[in-house]
């Protein structure tokens, strides 16, 4: 391990073309290659074995080659399960929840930022009080309050308790801190209203933090899986997690079915992978934000 | 707080002469509570509310049926929560048993994904190497996939005649039946040594009505596969903190014990090291967080199974209530859970504040994994 944390050091650089060099570089390629075969080998497992009959997925589960190739995992899932439907639901929760949050987000990262009101500094505390909170104790929380307002059981309340996070508040107030006040300040003197001011001034200014914001919970909307296990029972409100879920619980009937399953948890992640490979560094912002900014 | 000292100033000479309105600073408390209003309805109403909900459907035994906020409730006080503690029963033991799992998970993801996430930053870090920008990305990805669809691949990857059965074939190892198998790891290891059952010592006498041998049994079988499956998921995403302080270390720091003729290990050890020490930190508190949160994947691997080896306390809660209908259990050990991991949180921010000082606040903005 030690031979990896060479630093780019100008006197360690005329030992770059030594043998000893040479050996340590091909040393961290051969770490770097069995990595990354642990962390990708298991998607290139994943589509290969959607693409096989069952039998060939059982006989020969590490091959990533189908023998013989067939799509029938795919015409089952859209012809066999309520994949489609579970599709929808998703993408209609995903759209909304992430359209709420980037726009109450920052409408509550704003006034936290700039505004000055009663009761700011105690609003702000509990926000980062709210942040402490683990999601999976709020299961039977978030099932009883559904339950009493008669959300239960609906798109509603899919999507209503999500439409807001704090963490994505607090994500929005530390953008527009960095923000110069000049440019508000000259909206205002011009007359312009709060809103109008942060919406046509400071909003625009704010792409990369929204971006960042839109990524994270586009991501943790379509993802997510303990609200909608408390949120709904009825199969047509089903997500893509908590319909996959379903599949897996054994609602197929007989046989494991695997290039079907593995098929369906495929697709489920696709719009997250391809969001990723375009907007990585959005990805690395929202998971890491602040550490590089020491 | 940082934000008075940047507006104010900037607010005081930009303020016109004329006030109109009651001045540009005037109608700023409405607009103020005017923003947050969304942001405080729907927290408070589905966050904060359910809470104190909870608290009193956990003193209740509420089954389910109609509200459990009318007088046909049977209160109970602290019941469920002596039954979890006191009482020798099956509430106990399965608690106790999910603690105890929860505990060797803990165990063993905390400090392997913390060195593995060390070690592929190094890696990733090293500035003779081409093509890291793509191996970086590979071993974040799992991070941001769905955990049920990644349960999904895992649940095939550790099946009987799976992946990781045929690999440890090609080297000679008959795998285990993985999610079948509930014998502890630490119980197996002891059996290679002949000791196969309890020793008199050990077959009672446990605190919590669990017999010594059974706190002692090690993760099961199948919990090591849901181990496996989460510190792959998550090593990338802490991978990536320490990616981030590795590129803060002054490079001088490092010429200067390369000219103090420091071998490579010792460059490492003495120097490098110490100064990732607020990340390690940083890194063990947010996965001891995080991994005392495990649901998604017990739901979708193993429910619990086998013989309540993978049983964790967020699974139990929800189990217990949705579908034993024993709501108000389901919330006591929800509680219990909620302090576990309040005091690791408060515990983590007192640390990173005597730490941090003037850099306080930004460490509390990242976002723990779940399931980590």
């Amino acid at each position: 391990m030690a031979v990896l944390t060479d630093r780019p050091a100008p006197v360690a650089r005329r030992a770059d073309r030594g043998p000893r060099a040479r050996v340590n570089r091909l040393l961290g390629y051969a770490v770097l290659v069995f990595f990354g075969l642990v962390y990708l080998y298991p998607f290139v497992i994943q589509l290969g074995n959607s693409l096989k009959t069952e039998p060939d997925a059982a006989a020969n589960p590490l091959s990533p080659w189908p023998d013989p190739l067939t799509l029938a995992g795919f015409e089952r899932i859209f012809a066999g399960t309520n994949f489609p439907l579970w599709l929808g639901n998703s993408l209609l929760v995903t759209v909304l929840v992430t359209l709420g949050r980037v726009f109450f987000d920052s409408l509550a990262g704003y006034a936290l930022a700039r505004l000055r009101f009663r009761g700011r500094a105690g609003l702000f505390a509990a926000v980062i009080a709210v942040m402490a909170v683990p999601g999976v104790v709020l299961l039977i929380p978030k099932f009883l309050v559904l339950n009493q307002l008669g959300l239960y059981d609906s798109y509603a309340g899919l999507v209503v308790p999500l439409l807001a996070d704090a963490a994505g508040v607090f994500i929005m107030k530390q953008f527009f801190e960095s923000v110069p006040v000049s440019v508000e300040e000259a909206a205002r003197i011009d007359g312009a209203g709060v809103f109008r001011t942060f919406w046509s001034v400071v909003l625009p200014m704010a792409r990369p933090a929204l971006i960042t914001l839109t990524i994270l919970s586009f991501q943790g909307s379509w993802n997510e899986f303990p609200h909608s296990l408390v949120s709904v029972q009825d199969p047509d409100l089903f997500t893509l997690p908590r319909g996959l879920a379903d599949l897996v619980s054994g609602s197929l009937g007989s046989g494991t079915q695997y290039p079907l399953k593995l098929g369906a948890a495929l697709l489920a992640t696709i719009p997250v992978a391809v969001l990723f490979v375009i907007f990585q560094r959005y990805f690395v912002r929202g998971a890491n934000d602040g550490a590089d900014k020491g | 707080m940082a934000t008075d000292t940047l507006t104010t100033p900037g607010t005081a000479s930009a303020r016109p002469p004329r006030r109109h309105r009651g001045g540009i600073r005037g109608n700023e408390n409405v607009a103020g509570w005017l923003f947050v209003a969304p942001v405080i309805v729907i927290l408070g109403l589905f966050l904060l509310l359910p809470i104190l909900m909870a608290l009193w459907v956990s003193l209740t035994g509420w089954n389910g049926q109609g509200s459990p906020f009318t007088g046909d409730v049977p209160f109970v006080g602290g019941d469920n929560y002596s039954r979890l503690f006191a009482e020798d029963g099956l509430a106990r033991r399965d608690f106790m048993t999910a603690i105890r799992n929860n505990v060797y998970y803990v165990g063993i993801v905390v400090p392997v994904q913390t060195a593995l996430a060390l070690g592929l930053a190094l890696v990733v870090n090293n500035r003779l190497l081409r093509g890291k920008g793509f191996f970086r990305s590979a071993f974040y990805f799992p991070s941001v996939t769905s955990s049920v669809a990644i349960s999904v691949v895992f649940l095939f990857l550790f099946a009987n005649s799976g992946a990781v059965n045929r690999l440890l074939g090609l080297l000679g190892i008959t795998g285990p039946e993985w999610f079948a198998d509930g014998r502890g790891v630490l119980h197996l290891l002891l059996g290679a040594f002949g000791v196969d059952s309890a020793p008199a010592a050990l077959a009672s006498g446990g605190p919590f009505g669990l017999s010594w041998w059974e706190w002692l049994s090690g993760p099961s079988v199948a919990m090591t596969s849901i181990i496996c499956l989460v510190i792959w998921t998550t090593s990338g995403t802490f991978m990536l903190m320490y990616l981030a302080a590795l590129q803060n270390v002054p490079v001088a720091l490092d010429e200067a014990s390369t000219l103090d003729g420091a071998s490579r290990w010792q460059r490492f050890r003495y120097v490098t090291l110490p100064l990732l020490k607020p990340t390690t930190f940083l890194v063990v508190t947010l996965g001891l967080i995080g991994s005392w949160q495990v649901f998604d994947q017990v739901y979708v691997m193993s429910q619990g199974n086998p013989a309540k080896t993978t049983l964790t306390p967020a699974y139990l809660s929800y189990r217990t209530a949705f579908r034993d209908f024993d709501y108000g259990s389901g919330a006591a050990i929800s509680f219990v859970l909620f302090l576990i991991i309040i005091l690791l949180t408060l515990f983590q921010r007192r640390l990173m504040a005597d730490r941090d000082g003037p850099r306080r606040g930004r460490w509390w903005r990242r976002r723990v994994p779940e399931g980590s």
